[in-house]
């Protein structure tokens, strides 16, 4: 198949060894994934400095964490409070901050998601499954290669006594989209 | 939601629908690193292949960017791409 000519051509060049690839293949498989994000956001909900450091530049305080790298630079966080609640959207195409989420999941990237997140939000977001009060607002950000959009969600109620492993355990890669609350 | 305008609903962790799919992916990440690129020189060929087909699956469309990408840079002469495009159906 084509992928896989393209594949032997790039190895034949020296453009890209097949071993490269196996390496690049297994880390998003086996070891990106939305547990640094969720990392980053526990460590927001128990430290305020974090908190406030992260919400003014997001790439600098992940990188504190030792998340970074291709697509997770530009990177922009944003609260949900009990007024408002953010959602991530690509209307272009993914862009996506991998380091700290993984790879993007399919919805994502399909064009009824694309679409319909910036027109119709509350709608799009009651049938995945999460109703919102009408009292809360709904801020949809379009993700692009200029600004990748992180949402920080609201602590839940009731884990107080939670550690911060605890607490990254809570939190999905949906929540950090802004399609799910933890 | 249901019909064809239903959001994929899978929430799995399973990134790759096919392995070719991952390959893909690492291929450009590494053809931009062994060109010395920036990422946006392949993503902004993403963008364009996905807007010019909106109905083509995701990871095919970053096979024709990163082919695109290794032509437009010299990497790769567009004879040696032409049977794979032939064999593949693709007109473009």
């Amino acid at each position: 198949m084509r992928a896989a000519a393209l594949e032997a051509l790039l190895a034949e060049k020296g453009l890209v060894s097949p071993e490269f690839i196996d390496s690049i293949v297994a880390a998003y498989v086996n070891d990106i994934g939305p547990m640094n994000g969720a990392k980053v956001v526990a460590r927001a909900w128990v430290d305020r400095e974090y908190r406030q450091r992260l919400l003014a530049d997001g790439t600098a305080a992940i990188a504190e964490l030792g998340f970074g790298g291709p697509e997770g630079e530009h990177m922009v966080v944003v609260e949900n409070t009990p007024e408002v609640h953010n959602v991530v959207v690509c209307t272009l195409c993914s862009c996506y901050p991998w380091p700290v989420l993984g790879l993007p999941p399919n919805w994502y990237k399909s064009p009824p998601y694309r679409a319909r997140m910036v027109r119709e939000p509350r709608n799009v977001l009651a049938e995945i499954g999460l109703d919102l009060p009408e009292s809360v607002r709904i801020q949809v950000w379009d993700s692009s290669a200029e600004i990748r959009y992180l949402v920080l969600p609201e602590r839940p109620r009731g884990t107080d006594g939670m550690s911060q492993e605890e607490l990254a355990a809570l939190v999905t890669r949906d929540a950090m989209i802004g399609v799910a609350r933890p | 939601m249901r019909g064809p305008s239903a959001l994929p609903r899978d929430n799995g962790e399973l990134v790759f629908a096919a392995p070719w799919e991952g390959r893909v992916l690492a291929m450009a990440i590494g053809v931009v690193q062994s060109l010395d690129l920036a990422w946006d020189e392949f993503r902004r060929r993403l963008i364009a292949e996905i807007a010019a087909n909106s109905g083509r699956p995701y990871y095919e469309c970053w096979l024709a960017a990163l082919e695109r990408l290794a032509i437009e840079l010299g990497a790769l002469r567009p004879e040696e791409l032409g049977e794979l495009s032939s064999s593949a159906g693709r007109s473009g």
